[in-house]
């Protein structure tokens, strides 16, 4: 195991960041740590890179007890979410800082720096200032110098959430290439269940300082833990007390075995979806179905349209606590 | 947003070995540079009792000057005020051959020695030798030697602080609200008076009240251009130099009082100013 | 400065990774007009009072000192008791603004980076220089170190008086320029370092103290232009004994005493030119650093 951190706990004040915190991360893989803004990702993160101490446990990086060492002593690279560059010193200077810290002799800086530069795909503005560079250049950058030293552990801080949208996802796709390229094992702290499910090879969800799930993505997505980690890893909605994905409902225009009866309340189309929002009578809230435009226009599905709806076999359903009791 | 959560403490930076060490040095400059030698005349004006100082500061001469004084600062702080209001939001809104060269001679008077300022302004306004002395004193306005020249000295080496202060606000405000007002029916004045006037009134009472200490404060630009005759052209700074360099424990007396009311309000005017700053950056 | 150092903008676009932003940052939002009928008149109006008050009187300084000619102006200048006057303003000033380099930077350090009781009073000790009347300063300084100083340091009518009185009144300059680049910094920037390798003396040296210098140096510029032009706290603490603790403000007052105005301007617009070199060298520095974001 590359990463164990065990019986972690945090507190700022009364605030409690992280409760019971036992985690494994594998060597060599790429990890996700998900979930709600203000729910302890980025602290479990700096506490593993040495930026936080925790209130106790242990952090144990590579087989070696790290829980008292400090961050530069740590041997782990660190990408902020607003880069941090150091702004009075050229690109290649900024890359090669953590060697020229180590007093490594400038030809071997030079040399790393410059295959750092290439592997980030900003060697030709190795001179410039950070400030003449886009977000998206600038964290490459910070990438660059981050491994620039060789980390036994990359851990990155939202990395991607100053930029906007476009950048985002180059950026995310090429963050995965270079991990199958490098295999540094890597931790990335995301809210964006999409980043987390299209990169990572596993997921953390944490939330509220604890942790929900863990396991690939496709664990997760089909065979969610609870309500929370559902619905946060993508659409659901609540058919005879269970959640469901919109996408599992199968409908049809007659009846069969099982489905429930209900009338389309609202048809939207988007994109290459149709999303129905289906007004059953047992249920509080529309059943939300989704649903390729070829087949709900063989369907010939429309406002008003009496339908059937029933969970595909197999589909994944989490009981909703509460729900179930209240229906008994 | 990466998650921020509340009460964030930096932890990188470990106490260090030097936190005691920086400390004390600071502590220690600070004392003997001002701390100790302000403290020291606060006991000597009071040597030798407190109705020997209130005698002092009840002689008609140092009335007069800490009234003279007061004058002078008053009229350098409404001349200030209103060209340093109007020149900030000519410098930050319109554009105009020589802004920037405006911008940065506004800062001259600072770096300027008040002696060179005093003799400048005799230059010109000598009623003897001066470019434009002779042509006002014919007609009857008597600037060197006589309050207006004092007024104008005070006015030269306090002109930037008003608008150091209020310029950097203007920027920060930015003119959508002058705008929304516009397009409302403001008229400019009334965009004036009740939109950028409130927006900027911390900096501007911050301006003016280091405008106000450093006007009751000069010493060399007026010693030059005032003749510093009692009773007619002697400021509080003035007088304090004069009845220093008389023998006598009444003029010692007269000298310390001076600078002890003067020292106070200095640091009056410094209290009011940093209670000032938290209310001039939450608008 | 008058301009405050407006931020460049973080990178232009930030969409378009291949679109690197262009080499000068642009020098921020501002929607700036041109001039309208109202405004021109009030520019017109704030120029003519500018320059009856300031630029004319200082003009006025450079015509009276070559009045007499290129050789009265040198003559002037280096005759020498005002040779002596200017070696001991300028030597001393260096002196001081070196020594206020290394205070204020360190002032301004304990200031932002350490709590404890009693620092909100510092604050305000900082700022006594700004506030008190030189003359009162002159007083000020000579209660501890004049005659019956209680530490027994007598240096009244000495050069160590001028030192003194240079390090009083330039005190707050480099602290008030370095405060707040210091509070800008962001934190995040020296845990980048020190997750780097970097120890906490090594942050300071390369992370830290680069982004200090352009502060450090416009806080130096104005103690220096301070310190040469300072006058009313030696008029009491230094004697003015010619060759000894005359300065160059002394000297130009004796000359104005003594009705010689050309000499007095021709010493005046030597410190109008250093006054001048300070003003232009910090508007270039803030250009320096508004380009480096």
């Amino acid at each position: 195991m590359s990463i164990r951190v065990s019986g972690v706990n945090k507190s700022f004040g009364d605030f409690a960041a992280l409760t019971d915190i036992d985690l494994d991360l594998p060597s060599g893989q790429l990890t996700a740590l998900l979930g709600p803004s203000g729910g302890g990702k980025s602290t479990l993160l700096r506490i593993i890179a040495g930026l936080e101490l925790g209130d106790t446990g242990t952090v144990e990086i590579e087989g070696v007890d790290a829980t008292r060492l400090p961050a530069r002593k740590r041997n782990v690279g660190f990408v902020f979410q607003h880069y941090a560059a150091f702004r009075h010193m050229s690109v290649a200077d900024n890359v090669g800082f953590g060697l020229r810290v180590r007093k490594r002799p400038k030809a071997e800086v030079r040399a790393r720096t410059q295959e750092m530069l290439e592997l980030v795909h900003l060697a030709q503005f190795a001179d410039r200032l950070p400030a003449q560079l886009s977000g998206g250049q600038r964290q490459r950058m910070a990438l660059a110098r981050a491994l620039a030293i060789e980390p036994s552990v990359l851990l990155l801080d939202e990395p991607f959430g100053a930029l906007d949208a476009k950048v985002r996802k180059e950026l995310r796709d090429w963050l995965r290439r270079l991990h199958d390229e490098v295999h540094v094992t890597t931790v990335f702290v995301t809210h964006d269940q999409e980043e987390a499910l299209e990169v990572a090879d596993r997921i953390v969800v944490i939330n509220d300082g604890r942790v929900e799930q863990e396991g690939t993505p496709d664990e997760l997505y089909d065979a969610p833990a609870g309500e929370f980690v559902m619905g946060f890893l993508g659409p659901v909605t609540t058919l005879a007390g269970h959640l469901v994905r919109p996408h599992d409902l199968e409908v049809e225009t007659h009846t069969f075995p099982g489905a429930v009866a209900g009338e389309v309340a609202r048809l939207t189309r988007v994109g290459f979806e149709v999303r129905l929002e289906v007004a059953v009578p047992e249920e509080p809230a529309p059943v939300l179905v989704t649903l390729t435009r070829a087949d709900a226009a063989r369907k010939e599905l429309a406002e008003g349209t009496r339908v059937w709806v029933l969970p595909v076999p197999g589909a994944s359903r989490v009981p909703v606590a509460g729900l179930a009791a209240a229906r008994r | 947003m990466a998650d921020r959560t509340p009460g964030r403490v930096r932890t990188v930076r470990q106490p260090s070995a030097l936190r005691w060490p920086l400390r004390i040095a600071v502590v220690v400059y600070l004392v003997l540079l001002v701390v100790w030698p302000v403290a020291i005349v606060a006991v000597k004006t009071f040597e030798r009792g407190t109705g020997a100082v209130l005698h002092a500061l009840a002689q008609p001469e140092v009335v007069f000057a800490f009234e003279l004084s007061a004058a002078n600062a008053v009229w350098a702080v409404v001349i200030n005020t209103v060209f340093g209001v109007g020149i900030s939001l000519l410098l930050v809104r319109y554009e105009f051959p020589g802004r920037r060269a405006l911008s940065a001679l506004i800062d001259l008077p600072l770096s300027v020695s008040p002696v060179v300022v005093g003799l400048a302004l005799l230059l010109v306004y000598s009623g003897r030798t001066g470019w434009f002395g002779p042509v006002l004193e014919g007609l009857g306005l008597q600037v060197i030697y006589a309050q207006p020249g004092m007024i104008m000295a005070t006015a030269f080496v306090s002109l930037p602080l008003v608008i150091r202060e209020v310029v950097p606000v203007l920027h920060e405000i930015g003119t959508e609200q002058e705008q929304a007002a516009t397009s409302l029916g403001a008229s400019p004045l009334q965009t004036f008076l009740r939109i950028t006037l409130p927006a900027i009134r911390w900096a501007l009472l911050y301006g003016v009240v280091l405008t106000l200490a450093r006007s009751l404060g000069e010493f060399g630009a007026v010693n030059v251009v005032s003749g510093g005759v009692a009773m007619r052209t002697q400021t509080a700074t003035l007088l304090v130099q004069e009845r220093y360099n008389q023998f006598g424990a009444d003029s010692t007396t007269a000298a310390y009082a001076a600078s002890f009311v003067l020292a106070l309000l200095a640091i009056v005017a410094l209290v009011v100013v940093s209670s000032l700053r938290p209310k001039e950056h939450d608008r | 400065m008058t301009t405050a150092v407006t931020p460049a903008l973080a990178g232009a676009a930030e969409g378009g990774d291949d679109l690197p932003s262009p080499g000068r940052a642009p020098s921020g939002r501002r929607r700036l007009t041109t001039l309208t009928r109202g405004s021109g008149l009030g520019l017109g109006i704030a120029m003519l009072w500018f320059s009856l008050l300031v630029l004319v009187p200082l003009i006025a300084i450079v015509v009276q000192s070559t009045a007499g000619g290129w050789s009265a102006y040198a003559s002037a200048l280096t005759s020498p008791q005002t040779l002596a006057a200017l070696r001991l303003t300028v030597g001393q000033a260096v002196l001081v603004t070196a020594v206020d380099v290394v205070t204020g930077t360190a002032i301004a350090w304990v200031l932002v980076r350490d709590s404890f009781v009693g620092k909100r009073v510092l604050e305000v000790v900082i700022d006594v220089p700004f506030a008190l009347p030189t003359i009162v300063a002159g007083l000020v300084l000579l209660s501890l170190y004049g005659a019956g100083s209680p530490l027994g340091l007598h240096w009244a009518n000495t050069s160590h008086a001028v030192t003194l009185a240079f390090l009083f009144v330039t005190l707050p300059f480099v602290v008030r320029t370095v405060e707040p680049v210091l509070l800008e910094i962001e934190p995040e920037v020296e845990e980048a370092a020190a997750s780097l390798g970097a120890g906490r003396f090594t942050v300071f040296r390369l992370v830290i103290l680069p982004s200090l210098v352009p502060a450090i140096t416009s806080g130096a510029a104005l103690a220096f232009a301070r310190a040469i032009s300072e006058y009313g706290s030696l008029v009491l603490l230094s004697g003015n004994l010619p060759y000894r603790t005359e300065v160059a403000s002394v000297r130009i007052l004796s000359f104005i005493e003594g009705d010689h105005l050309t000499e007095a301007a021709a010493v005046a617009s030597l410190l109008l030119a250093v006054a001048l070199v300070v003003i232009v060298g910090l508007e270039l520095v803030s250009r320096r650093v508004a380009r480096h974001g």
